[in-house]
């Protein structure tokens, strides 16, 4: 099958061919995510610039990192993202205008940061270090999360761990000062 | 397709269009979909040298996982911060919300 395949379209034109698709969707999500008004379509946008960047993540040669882009961003952080806005946009509502010097002003601003990040890129002269290990898989990964990048491993864990309490914390007493004080204050610390 | 600095310039193209987007937005959560966007382009960067120039190509992965980390930490605080400002403002514009203002 693949041989007979290989005699009309070379692998390596098969592979550019996907290495731009992923391109572009990476760029083109998230030119969408960005610049459209409409917030629900800046989501959407930047979903498909997530699956881009996973496809990336496949070319630099790490499939595990690459499913994980999908299932945390794209699962979890579009989808919160998507209950945030239908929690809180009033989408009826009409988007005032843009002022525009501030686009003029921001667009500027990455301009230059453009620019002077593009010349720091091709003036360096990257140099390979020596290879120690050219193992990629994901026995490694665990070996090394649970023994020499434990405490990382732990703290991350615990950042988790308060990053949702003090959300649910958040979004559940910070409801306007009356309610919290006649709740009596239990919660008023946070 | 094979050298740093196309995934370097991708990254890059990223990074400013993530920037333009948290400088020019006024609703919250289009800066936290910016922000994400920053992030990302941090994450490639990284599995980018951890391709080409690293000694071990495990220590870029385990370093892009924390950055999923981190950012699934700071959307979930800042949505239930949004959350919060809603109730109390109405509005999720960053204009309205100068209380602080002097």
């Amino acid at each position: 099958m693949q041989p007979v395949m290989a005699q009309y379209i070379r692998p390596e034109v098969v592979a550019y061919a996907v290495f731009f698709l992923v391109l572009l969707l990476t760029l083109g999500g998230a030119l969408v995510a960005v610049i459209p008004k409409s917030i629900i379509h800046n989501v959407f946008g930047l979903a498909t610039s997530l699956v881009g960047v996973a496809g990336l993540f496949i070319f630099l040669g790490s499939e595990f990192l690459a499913m994980m882009e999908i299932l945390i961003y794209v699962g979890a952080i579009c989808i919160a993202i998507v209950f945030a806005i239908m929690l809180s946009q009033p989408m009826h509502l009409q988007i005032p205008p843009r002022w525009r010097p501030k686009v003029a002003f921001s667009f500027v601003v990455s301009l230059v940061v453009f620019i002077s990040f593009t010349v720091m890129v091709v003036r360096t002269p990257w140099e390979q270090a020596v290879r120690t290990s050219n193992d990629w898989g994901v026995k490694r990964l665990g070996t090394l999360l649970l023994t020499r990048y434990e405490l990382l491993f732990e703290l991350i864990s615990l950042v988790l761990l308060v990053a949702i309490i003090g959300a649910v914390i958040t979004a559940a007493t910070a409801s306007g000062e009356k309610t919290s004080e006649s709740q009596g204050g239990e919660e008023g610390g946070a | 397709m094979n050298s740093l600095t196309v995934y370097l310039f991708v990254a890059l193209l990223i990074f400013c269009i993530g920037m333009f987007g948290l400088l020019q937005r006024r609703s919250l959560i289009g800066m936290i979909i910016s922000i994400e966007l920053m992030l990302n382009a941090a994450a490639i960067n990284f599995m980018a040298f951890n391709r080409f120039l690293a000694p071990d190509p495990s220590v870029g992965q385990i370093m892009v996982l924390f950055i999923m980390g981190i950012a699934a930490a700071e959307a979930a605080i800042a949505l239930s911060l949004i959350l919060a400002l809603f109730r109390k403002l109405r509005s999720i514009n960053i204009e309205h919300a100068r209380d602080l203002k002097g």
